[in-house]
């Protein structure tokens, strides 16, 4: 079963290593469906996605998982308090429109949240805006400022800082350094606001 | 309904099947409906495909439409032309795979072709009920089901599967006997009919009745009100279709001609098309079982029969996995109301799956060949019975 491990995109793969076996896990904008697949054939979660694309939500129930397609701003909002014990948002923070709002509700719906984001203070980018003047492009967001999906720029400092401001604490977090949709990748403990194209965060609600 | 139904030339059928009829509430017993009415003796015909596997644990309960019957799949005789309304759906390897399920479909109360409805023998007086048939719900259709089942010796229900009024009876058993169903996939379907839908449905009924054959219901020993039937399936064909698909098949085309004809003949195809599938209909639907389905449709309440106005309350007595799925260009029953109860599911900790699947052909989109509904079935239905 490990190799359904590395078939995973990198930050997945730790994602599904800070989840509790037998635990209840919502997983919002689950594509087609890998992190919760993996997780209940090998963690026996139960597990419940919410996916926005038909094509990819279909796919996550003809392999049986429970997964409702529409929108992760909407949908949460009909869940009962600590319905879960984990909420992952992974590569998706930086499409939100309200953030902070998102955030708080699932802090609300979950006892732990995981979010995983791009680090916009990578190395690369500043040199990109530094030398070329250009809103930066990189393989994590390849974009131009225009047709980008990925709204809100954010840093794995900024985010530190967010989590102390709302109220809660980071549990676990963890820099990587990989593509977006890439197997592998390795952990970066030095540096990692600069070095990091990814962050991972572990949070929960400070009174928990 | 059965106008979809065509020959499947892959071989691929669950073949021959036998329509049986099974009776109960004979007297001294009759059946309490929830009108206060006691009906009796009731007559339910129903069909089953596929083998009941030893624990009986592999029960696929088929619930049909407004103009469905017990004949879902495969062919009464090796002649037939026609094969049940969800052939495409129901089969080996199919989305129902009746090499795994032990499928049921019975037809509801109420209706014309085999269980007890209007058309059906009043042991009080030797002929046909006519009005004289009590208004029957949703819910009495579920009941009478369920006696059909407990009669068969079947104690859990794998799953209960259908669309539109099919649908909401796949409803109704989730919360009216939740213990039994193990899963439940509403289709196309709602907790309750929007003023639209019940608007379409009085005037459907208010063609039959305006019809002069119609007589008060009491028809069965002259001429029927064919005509009056046959208005109220073509309003219903609209309600069935959609902008979209109308304007693909259709356009503004006309029928066999090149020029308007001036006079009021069948200029366009969309009127050739509603002309030909009312006349199709009146040969094998009975006008008064349109009358008393149709109401029964319009009664169904979920929120209020089942949760005191509240629709959360409702599905709190829910056990059962939910499979939700609707369709983008159905205007008779619109996704908002699929999602509203996928809201009062989660709302209750339920294990729910929905999916809006993109199809232009409007409300009878869950009756025409969909590769994507069949998947999403077939996907589900695996998983609960690995779960269970």
């Amino acid at each position: 079963m490990k190799t359904d491990h590395k078939k995973m995109r990198f930050d997945l793969q730790l994602i599904a290593d800070w989840i509790e076996p037998g635990s209840r896990v919502l997983d919002l904008g689950c594509g087609s469906g890998d992190l919760l697949f993996y997780l209940k054939k090998n963690k026996q979660v139960a597990g419940t996605g919410i996916e926005n694309d038909e094509d990819k939500a279909a796919q996550c129930i003809n392999k049986g998982l429970s997964v409702l397609q529409g929108d992760i701003n909407e949908e949460v909002l009909d869940y009962p308090d600590n319905a879960f014990d984990y909420v992952i948002l992974s590569q998706t923070l930086q499409q939100v429109y309200e953030p902070h709002k998102l955030i708080s509700n699932l802090l609300k719906i979950g006892k732990k949240v995981i979010v995983s984001f791009p680090n916009f203070s990578n190395w690369r980018i500043r040199m990109q805006i530094f030398f070329t003047g250009y809103a930066p492009k990189s393989r994590q967001l390849p974009y131009e400022w225009y047709d980008t999906p990925n709204i809100r720029v954010i840093t794995i400092k900024d985010f530190r800082r967010f989590v102390k401001k709302t109220g809660c604490r980071i549990i676990n977090e963890v820099a990587i350094n990989t593509h977006s949709h890439d197997r592998q990748g390795k952990i970066i403990s030095f540096l990692s606001n600069l070095r990091a194209t990814y962050g991972i965060f572990l949070i929960e609600k400070k009174d928990h | 309904m059965s106008e979809y139904a065509v020959r499947n030339n892959d071989g691929n059928s669950v073949g021959i099947v036998e329509k049986r009829t099974f009776t109960f509430a004979e007297p001294p017993d009759t059946m309490a409906l929830e009108s206060g009415v006691k009906l009796g003796p009731i007559n339910i015909a129903y069909e089953t495909i596929g083998q009941l596997n030893a624990d009986r644990s592999n029960v696929i309960l088929i619930t049909h439409a407004l103009s469905g019957d017990s004949h879902v799949a495969g062919y009464y005789t090796e002649k037939d032309k026609k094969p049940g309304w969800w052939e495409i759906m129901v089969g080996p390897g199919k989305g129902i795979d009746t090499d795994r399920y032990f499928v049921v479909c019975a037809n509801i109360l109420g209706g014309c072709m085999g269980s007890t409805g209007p058309s059906s023998i009043n042991p009080a007086s030797g002929k046909a009920y006519g009005l004289d048939f009590p208004v029957v719900t949703i819910g009495d259709m579920v009941k009478a089901q369920k006696a059909l089942l407990d009669h068969l010796g079947i104690k859990k229900l794998l799953a209960v599967v259908g669309g539109s009024i099919g649908g909401m009876q796949v409803l109704e058993w989730s919360l009216r006997y939740p213990e039994m169903v193990t899963a439940a996939i509403p289709l196309a379907t709602t907790t309750r009919h929007s003023a639209l839908a019940i608007a379409f449905n009085e005037v459907g009924r208010q063609a039959i009745m305006a019809d002069p054959n119609w007589n008060r219901g009491n028809y069965y020993d002259g001429p029927r009100p064919n005509l009056g039937l046959a208005v109220a399936r073509m309003i219903g064909h609209v309600t069935y279709l959609s902008d979209e698909s109308m304007r693909q098949k259709f356009g503004r085309r006309l029928q066999d001609k090149r020029d308007f004809s001036f006079n009021f003949d069948a200029d366009f195809q969309v009127e050739s098309y509603l002309r030909h599938q009312g006349s199709k209909f009146v040969e094998r639907f009975d006008a008064n079982s349109f009358l008393y389905i149709t109401k029964a449709a319009d009664y169904f309440d979920l929120k209020n029969q089942h949760g005191a106005g509240s629709q959360v309350e409702a599905f709190a007595k829910a056990q059962a996995k939910f499979l939700v799925v609707s369709f983008t260009s159905d205007w008779l029953y619109p996704t908002y109301q699929s999602k509203a109860m996928v809201k009062a599911m989660k709302k209750n900790g339920l294990d729910v799956s929905f999916c809006e699947i993109k199809a232009d052909c409007g409300h009878d989109a869950f009756l025409l060949p969909n590769a994507r509904l069949a998947s999403l079935i077939k996907g589900f239905l695996e998983r609960v019975q690995l779960e269970s």
